[in-house]
């Protein structure tokens, strides 16, 4: 019972882009159906410039994500743990937050050309920001009172923050890392777009620059899955360090 | 049978299916006469909230139903208003005092200007008269329990029912709270279902007291509460009555939250 | 700490020391670049002066105008499909379950790939544009709206039910009113998507705005002018930004007031008017 419903409304969809191109609706010219994509998509899972392209895509994002979380993650938890380092650091991150990384391309490119460093670049700025206000946001939300108990059964700092801050804080970066991860893998296809820089992005751009539709659009599902792939598995692992935090926060209804 | 403003027919509610079902209500029939104000106690988790769900229309019953009037209830009727026990998640924080309490009245056709002097006299029946610009949660406990019950009162509801409405509050607000609900019941001519987990509360406020045995719940005794009225929170319970009445429900209850009846 | 000026003085050092960071970051920008030659690294007192001659000057009207214009006609869409679809698809299970295979498929796509739709569609000029944003824009509104819609406390539903409200004052005055932190939430950063995608169409085509002005900059390699632009951007971004959180607190002034008294003691709250 469950299964049907999303099976139908994925099937009016595909039904629908079928028959619009077909009928006029949308511009058959440019606009291929659903059976051509399928097509389209079919013959590029036998090749090698499928598998290459994802590779260079899903480098680039691992890059971008190891650079993000090695900068933001201490930052945040500094900013979390210090009044003084928050006062002095946050202005200036409020200001840079609002920046999309999208507007460094044209500097960018005088830079680094068509190298993928220009993606890792732009995906590392756009992750950072989520990261490091998760990892913030958990630091400061450690309940005052678990500290006060580890101090009374004679823990450390380092013993503190290992056994109660770190642990609190994981829910949070657990969302912050799912949020750093959607937002790297959309600005590194972007910039392989826009640039031309090798990935997925780039061989989108030359199938619409060529005006191959179906490949174009195959290539565009391929981007879609590999996003939704991300999305499902950093939200899967998300929910794991959330599910009993996540059920603290419910209010437990009385007693029926 | 005659007379009777509220009557629940054999009510049975099981959660779940197969192996895992749990039969919250066993069998409950009770009967509400007009203008009564019955009260209902029983152990923990002996489903009394399920069963004023279940009374109100929010709840469909697995079998047996409740009828105000004669009528079955399967959605919440007209005049029949609920007080829920938290105030915190039962007002509504967006909207001002006065804007909670005009709420139920959105369903009718009354016009603009007597909905709001509707409001504004339940409010003042409730002693809240001034406060009907302030949210909420400006308020303190008791007063927002008050105006929960102001909500109801502007809904002119023919029954109340109340679920643990007090519970949340503190002992001073409580006995002002028990003393506004009376005056509020015999003023309007309501017919009141209350459960309570707070046996002297309810021998204070019932003409009746219902016993629920522990899940799967039924009607344990129905005790009668032969006390005068009006109730005082001073007089009423320094007689030896009120005592009496006390301790005896107080055991059959303690009974059976010690023996908790395996399931049928 | 001087006791006669108690609270003056710990904001006066607060503001200071948030200063400290970016008047360094801007002196050692202004430093190293002075002398520079290379094209890609133009000194400091070029870029201010781009920054003030073109900029805050004919390019105002010129450019900074119409991505605003594009930018508010492109949110204020999505804002409007975001939370009209969201509702309808948060408070019908079946809908729900149907659309969210779909949208998460689609919303995992980024939107700039799928600007040539947009172009097929709406031809060249402000309509692909703002096209372009609504299809970015509108995927954490409407995905906040579901959530929200769903996750609204089922005692205020009974609330609802039990005093009989009819549909519309049930969604317009208890449904949406209770999601509405979540929506909000999720506008926010449809706010950041908006002004993103508003920046890379212009950047695609077209006559005018912050991003055609900067790629041009670019083409023309005058650099200090694009990095003017830049900053450019972020001072439009933080300006938005500042907008919607102050609209914000006004409007959701209910839900901090509700949280705090709910705060106090972890659970149901007792005192008169507290605020934390």
């Amino acid at each position: 019972m469950g299964a049907v419903g999303p099976l139908v409304g994925l099937g009016l969809v595909m039904v629908a882009f079928e028959v619009a191109p077909r009928v006029g609706i949308l511009p058959g010219s440019s606009f291929p159906t659903t059976s051509e994509v399928a097509v389209a998509l079919a013959d590029l899972v036998g090749t090698s410039d499928l598998w290459g392209a994802l590779g260079d895509t899903v480098t680039s994002w691992l890059w971008a994500m190891v650079l993000a979380s090695a900068v933001a993650v201490p930052l945040g938890l500094a900013m979390g743990s210090s009044r003084l380092v928050a006062t002095v650091v946050r202005p200036t991150v409020e200001f840079l937050r609002p920046v999309p990384s999208v507007a460094l391309v044209p500097v960018l490119v005088l830079v680094y050309g068509t190298e993928p460093s220009l993606t890792v670049a732009l995906g590392a700025v756009a992750a950072a920001f989520p990261l490091l206000f998760q990892a913030m946001y958990g630091v400061a939300d450690v309940d005052p009172v678990a500290l006060d108990m580890g101090r009374a059964y004679g823990l450390g700092r380092f013993g503190r923050a290992w056994r109660i801050t770190l642990p609190s804080c994981a829910p949070y970066l657990a969302t912050g890392v799912r949020i750093a991860a959607s937002v790297a893998l959309i600005l590194v296809v972007t910039g392989e777009y826009a640039v031309g820089v090798a990935g997925l992005g780039r061989e989108v751009f030359v199938a619409q620059s060529g005006g191959d539709y179906d490949e174009a659009y195959a290539w565009v599902v391929v981007t879609g899955l590999l996003g939704m792939a991300v999305n499902l598995a950093f939200g899967a692992l998300e929910r794991r360090y959330l599910w009993w935090h996540a059920s603290q926060r419910q209010p437990v209804a009385g007693g029926w | 049978m005659t007379g009777a403003r509220l009557a629940i027919d054999g009510l049975h509610k099981v959660y779940g299916h197969g192996p895992e079902a749990v039969t919250a209500i066993d069998e409950v029939s009770l009967e509400v006469a007009t203008g009564e104000l019955l009260c209902v106690v029983g152990p923990s988790g002996c489903g009394k909230t399920t069963l004023l769900r279940c009374v109100a229309g929010l709840l469909a019953p697995t079998s047996g139903a409740t009828r105000l009037d004669g009528e079955v209830v399967v959605a919440p009727p007209p005049g029949m208003a609920l007080v829920f026990q938290d105030y915190s998640r039962s007002l509504l924080p967006w909207m001002t005092v006065h804007a909670n309490v005009v709420l139920p009245l959105q369903a009718g056709r009354l016009p603009r200007a007597e909905r709001d002097r509707v409001a504004a006299e339940a409010l003042a029946a409730v002693g809240l008269a001034d406060q009907g610009h302030r949210h909420p949660w400006q308020l303190s406990a008791g007063m927002q329990q008050r105006v929960a019950i102001a909500r109801a009162l502007a809904y002119r509801p023919d029954v109340l029912l109340l679920d643990e409405p007090f519970a949340s509050v503190d002992a001073q607000a409580r006995a002002d709270l028990q003393d506004l609900l009376l005056e509020v019941w015999e003023r309007h001519g309501l017919t009141v279902l209350f459960v309570t987990h707070d046996i002297d509360e309810a021998v204070y406020l019932g003409d009746r007291v219902v016993v629920l045995t522990a899940s799967p719940t039924r009607v344990k005794e129905v005790v009668d509460i032969d006390l005068p009225r009006p109730r005082d929170q001073i007089e009423t319970h320094a007689r030896p009555g009120f005592a009496a009445l006390r301790n005896r429900i107080f055991a059959s209850v303690r009974t059976e939250a010690a023996h908790r009846r395996p399931a049928p | 700490m001087s006791p006669r000026l108690p609270r003056l003085a710990p904001r006066v050092g607060r503001a200071a020391l948030g200063l400290v960071l970016p008047v360094a970051l801007v002196g050692l920008w202004w430093w190293t670049s002075s002398n520079s030659t290379t094209y890609l690294f133009p000194p400091l007192s070029e870029v201010v002066e781009s920054l003030r001659d073109d900029w805050l000057g004919d390019r105002l009207g010129s450019d900074v105008g119409p991505s605003l214009r594009r930018f508010g006609i492109g949110f204020g869409l999505a804002a409007v499909v975001g939370i009209g679809a969201g509702t309808v698809i948060g408070l019908t299970p079946w809908l729900r379950r149907a659309s969210l295979p779909v949208v998460e498929l689609v919303r995992s796509i980024p939107a700039p790939l799928l600007f040539p739709i947009a172009l097929v569609l709406f031809g060249i000029g402000d309509g692909s544009k703002v096209a372009l944003i609504v299809l970015g824009a509108v995927w954490p509104v409407l995905l906040n709206t579901i959530d929200g819609v769903r996750g609204v406390d089922p005692q205020v539903l009974d609330v609802a039910r039990s005093f009989r409200l009819d549909a519309r004052t049930r969604i317009g005055r208890v449904v949406l009113p209770a999601a509405s932190p979540m929506i909000a939430a999720g506008l926010r950063i449809g706010l950041s998507v908006a002004l993103l995608l508003t920046v890379v169409s212009e950047m695609r085509g077209g006559t005018n705005g912050l991003g055609f002005r900067i790629r041009a900059d670019q083409r023309s390699f005058d650099t200090a002018s694009s990095y003017a632009g830049v900053i450019v951007i972020g001072l439009v971004g933080l300006a938005v930004n500042l907008v919607f959180v102050a609209v914000e607190r006004r409007v959701m002034r209910w839900h901090r007031g509700a949280r705090g008294l709910l705060d106090l003691d972890g659970g149901v709250g007792t005192a008169a008017g507290a605020r934390t």
